[in-house]
């Protein structure tokens, strides 16, 4: 009899300690993934921009600063690697391209072209999912940082080699920027 | 109460709501089987059996509501419409859901639903005044708590509980006949006790209206929970409220919702002027209060 109970209580630990080491797998790929949303949608700005220069150019060659900050803050943003870098590039990019958006006041044709009113669309969604995607990312990186800290799962998170992640630091502002309205 | 705590106490809430219903559901198949045969056993075996049977049937029957709906319009392409596209896939993003399907409903009376058993099958319905009326960040609000619905798999609670407010219709009704006859035959057996038989007669005969009490209780919880999981997704609770403020003051009602799906509403679509134990959504002024206080 005994013997039954012991096998009984080996297996449930057992059972315990799968469940909690495939939560962590979870919450770790939720990370990863997260994380990769984001670059989507940067990679999503990148590749919009440069035919919202080539239409804006069409209507308004006058406006080169406007033009030329956009390409190059676009630009940077290809080159940097570090999160928290690209983020800070991406609000500088928010700021260029509101400037950008602005020249449609000046210049009613370009107000009126189908294409421009389409890019500035997408491109303030895209902007809209930069930042939800960072929350996303903050969101899932708090729930499996608390998963690895927490008693009894930092157990097997130490033995296992889960390591806490970082947030992406966003100030208030920023994530007010992004509320576009029309 | 902040944000997360609302979303606990919610749920929490839908936990003990949920269990007082199967054991509502349990003590009607007790009481008619004590009735009938002076034995709560076979009740309390056969009512699982038959509930879960009955369940099963009709979650494996139940159609998408927005296919039966002639005017709504399914939205296939971003090129259709830009902002209420993108706006879905934001919300699905952050809620980790699956892309729903995205219909428009051709009404002027603004308002919203989810549907879908589960979230790889769900889709979201808006009408053309939710979109001509409200502000952006209002409709993105309205979204949020849709998505909402399909993440904490409102549609399938709702269906379940409406299912077990059918089972104990059928069997109260069964259960009540059986006795009927019963006593018409006058084979009784005498071995029941007279309190326990009035107790369990009045019972049977309020378990239907009990159980559709329930059932909007539960409804009008899980309005509450997705206002709040909403406002988690957006991080914005008050434009939320600012379009609960819109709906409601408009009084016309949505004229392709029946009253089946009213609940599965935004807003109450049929603009029943009472508010309270009937009702499938809480009161908007109290949903407000609740957002605004986040």
């Amino acid at each position: 009899m005994g013997w039954i109970i012991a096998i009984g209580i080996i297996v449930v630990l057992a059972f315990v300690y799968f469940s909690m080491y495939n939560g962590l797998v979870k919450y770790r790929n939720w990370v990863d993934e997260a994380w990769a949303q984001i670059d989507v949608q940067l990679k999503r700005r990148y590749d919009l921009i440069p035919n919202l220069v080539e239409t804006v150019k069409g209507y308004a060659k006058h406006e080169q600063e406007t033009l030329a900050k956009v390409v190059e803050l676009r630009n940077l943003l290809g080159s940097k690697t570090s999160r928290q870098e690209q983020m800070e590039v991406n609000d500088q990019l928010s700021g260029a391209l509101k400037n950008l958006f602005a020249l449609r006041e000046a210049y009613p044709d370009l107000k009126a072209n189908e294409n421009f009113k389409m890019l500035q669309e997408e491109l303030t969604q895209t902007e809209n999912k930069v930042a939800y995607s960072r929350q996303l990312y903050n969101n899932t990186v708090m729930k499996y940082n608390t998963k690895v800290e927490s008693v009894p799962t930092n157990i097997i998170a130490s033995v296992h080699n889960f390591e806490k992640r970082d947030m992406l630091e966003a100030r208030e502002e920023e994530r007010e920027n992004v509320r576009v309205s029309f | 109460m902040i944000l997360y705590e609302q979303i606990r106490k919610n749920k929490i809430k839908t936990v003990f709501i949920v269990v007082g219903f199967v054991l509502l559901v349990l003590g009607v198949g007790v009481v008619i089987s004590y009735l009938n045969y002076g034995d709560p056993l076979p009740g309390l075996i056969f009512t699982p059996v038959f509930s879960l049977f009955y369940i099963g049937i009709v979650i494996m029957s139940s159609t998408n509501i927005v296919m039966k709906m002639n005017h709504a319009q399914e939205i296939t392409s971003v090129d259709q419409h830009r902002f209420l596209w993108h706006t879905v896939e934001n919300m699905a993003m952050v809620a980790r859901v699956p892309m729903p399907r995205i219909f428009i409903i051709n009404d002027a009376s603004p308002n919203a639903f989810a549907t879908g058993l589960k979230p790889e099958k769900a889709a979201v319905a808006v009408t053309t005044g939710l979109l001509d009326q409200l502000t952006r960040e209002e409709v993105e609000g309205v979204i949020a708590h849709e998505v909402a619905h399909i993440k904490n798999y409102d549609v399938r609670l709702a269906t379940v509980t409406l299912a077990l407010v059918s089972v104990i219709a059928i069997m109260s009704d069964i259960g009540s006949r059986m006795l009927f006859f019963r006593s018409v035959g006058g084979r009784r057996d005498n071995n029941q006790n007279p309190i326990f038989m009035i107790v369990g007669l009045v019972l049977l005969i309020l378990a239907p209206l009990i159980a559709t009490l329930v059932n909007l209780a539960i409804s009008r919880n899980r309005e509450f929970l997705a206002d709040a999981s909403g406002a988690e997704l957006t991080r914005n609770p008050d434009a939320l409220a600012s379009a609960l403020e819109k709906i409601a003051n408009i009084q016309t009602p949505v004229k392709e919702a029946s009253r089946a799906s009213a609940s599965l509403y935004f807003s109450d679509p049929l603009k029943k002027k009472l508010s309270g134990l009937f009702s499938t959504h809480p009161n908007p002024a109290e949903r407000i209060a609740r957002l605004r206080s986040m």
